[in-house]
């Protein structure tokens, strides 16, 4: 959910956009990151452990942990939580360590 | 190639902002890097206004702080501010790596303050990777700036003022805040912050912890329960809190790695909550050239980020040649102002800690 009304701020969230996670339709705005619009239509599990595979979602949501990890339009290893959503980008749950495109 | 600066400038929180403008106003060149969009640090999540003196604007509201300062950094001809700018690593030989745009580039700055900041701590339990397990930074962030409702129902831990402030925020955001958790006896943060939260019917719980957490795919409650005076969990006190989001707020920890990097000496210091790099009194540490300033050598307040930003950027115009007898007075009275700033009782693990490093220092 998105904050509509606060007593202090006021939010320029940018340009509506579209964008696919797990191949499903969302929508989102460009000033968010992608983890913030994911946040917002309710999804927290981002990802999973490299050895164990259990659930992960962010965690400092500033670039510094490596939790948030995700695949983006192919390439994997992506902190969502500094990456800003863009129109048509491909957004996957990763799996496992992820494989760099040669 | 290798582009030369003149000073670097490493984080653009507060206390690398007036490092900054320091270091150009006295006449040198700089260059101000920050690997957000968004310079300002800290202080762009913070909505509440600041304590502190009227030299360090206490009374305006955090993120107008860091507008102001970002305004004279723009303004100013003998600065560049680089964002979206992350430095990677600090060699040996002085060259200093970035990535900017997906670029890499490489460094040969003649001083360099490092103004990182810091990283927050987490916490032992079973589950504590589970989604919906927060920082305190994370949650300010999703809701402060990226206007997202960070939970509908929330467990706090930690009544430092981090914890109180950022639960007061979330009610203000809508979020139902359950209770905030403090493993102390007492509430470590200003009474004025905890008295807001008392009065909007929020039960502050000293001398609890959080056992465990528990959900499918995602937080769905947390195990609460006492603890006795020698920090023993008390059987039998348990108690199940359903929420979807548990935010720390334990404490952050110097970012100095790339101090580190560069070959800095760094010591464990408990009163300045973690590695930090041993600084002699104008901020240099053990690298001739490099200095360090903020919470990077020691978590402290915004307030005396700024002014040993301003330390060390005066002191680097110094070395330099810049305008030195004025630059000089600068040095001085930012020294001044830190030691008045951690007079109070509230500076006294500070001072503590300060005390420990020149002990240091001086062991070589
Ligand atoms: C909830 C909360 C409330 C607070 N309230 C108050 C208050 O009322 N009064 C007060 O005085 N203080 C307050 N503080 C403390 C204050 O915000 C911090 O002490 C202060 O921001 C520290 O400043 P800094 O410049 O050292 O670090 P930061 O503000 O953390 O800035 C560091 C900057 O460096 C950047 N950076 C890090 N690594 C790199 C890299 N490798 N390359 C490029 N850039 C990098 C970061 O992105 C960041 O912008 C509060 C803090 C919090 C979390
Ligand atoms: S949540 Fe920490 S890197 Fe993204």
């Amino acid at each position: 959910m998105r904050i509509e009304k606060h007593p202090i701020l006021q939010f320029d969230r940018g340009e509506k956009v579209t964008f696919l996670f797990n191949g499903q339709e969302m929508e989102g705005y460009t000033h968010e990151t992608i983890a913030a619009a994911l946040h917002a239509a309710g999804v927290r599990e981002l990802g999973h452990s490299q050895n164990l595979d259990r659930p992960r979602g962010l965690f400092c949501a500033i670039g510094n942990c490596s939790s948030c990890f995700m695949t983006v339009d192919g390439e994997p290893n992506v902190r969502v939580c500094v990456t800003k959503l863009k129109q048509g980008m491909v957004v996957e749950e990763q799996h496992g360590k992820g494989v760099v495109k040669g | 190639m290798i582009r030369d600066v003149e000073v670097l400038v490493i984080g653009g929180g507060p206390a690398g902002l007036c490092a900054a403008k320091a270091a150009a106003d006295s006449g040198a060149h700089v260059l101000l890097l920050e690997r957000d969009d968004t310079p300002g640090g800290q202080l762009v999540k913070q909505t509440h206004k600041f304590f502190g003196s009227e030299r360090q604007f206490a009374g305006t509201r955090g993120f107008q702080i860091g507008e102001m300062l970002v305004d004279e950094i723009n303004a100013h001809e003998n600065i560049e501010l680089m964002t979206d700018a992350t430095v990677l690593g600090m060699y040996e030989d002085g060259i200093v790596t970035v990535l900017k745009d997906e670029k890499h580039l490489k460094l040969r700055p003649v001083k360099t303050i490092i103004a990182t900041g810091a990283a927050e701590k987490f916490l032992t339990f079973p589950n504590n990777d589970l989604p919906g397990i927060y920082g305190a930074g994370a949650v300010q962030t999703l809701m402060n700036v990226g206007g997202v409702k960070p939970a509908d129902k929330v467990v706090m831990v930690g009544a430092g003022n981090i914890g109180l402030i950022v639960s007061y925020q979330m009610l203000q955001a809508g979020v139902e805040v359950e209770c905030v958790v403090e493993a102390l006896p007492n509430i470590g943060g200003f009474l004025v912050h905890a008295s807001k939260l008392r009065r909007a019917g929020v039960p502050i719980l000293t001398r609890w912890t959080v056992k465990e957490a528990y959900g499918n795919g995602k937080l769905e409650g947390v195990i609460l329960c006492q603890l006795d005076d020698k920090w023993q969990q008390i059987p039998g006190t348990e108690k199940d809190v359903p929420c979807d989001t548990l935010c720390l707020a334990v404490g952050l920890t110097p970012l100095a790695e790339l101090a580190w990097q560069a070959g800095a000496r760094c010591e464990y210091i408990r009163e300045l909550s973690g590695h930090v790099p041993i600084c002699d009194e104008n901020l240099m540490t053990t690298v001739e050239g490099l200095y360090c300033a903020g919470d990077v050598s020691g978590i402290e307040e915004a307030s005396s980020a700024m002014v040993e930003g301003r330390l060390a950027g005066y002191a680097v115009a110094v070395a330099l040649g810049y305008d030195v007898e004025n630059a000089q007075k600068e040095v001085d009275a930012a020294k001044a102002e830190l030691v008045e700033l951690r007079s109070g009782p509230m500076g006294g693990k500070i001072r503590a800690g300060i005390a420990k490093v020149e002990q240091k220092r001086g062991e070589a």
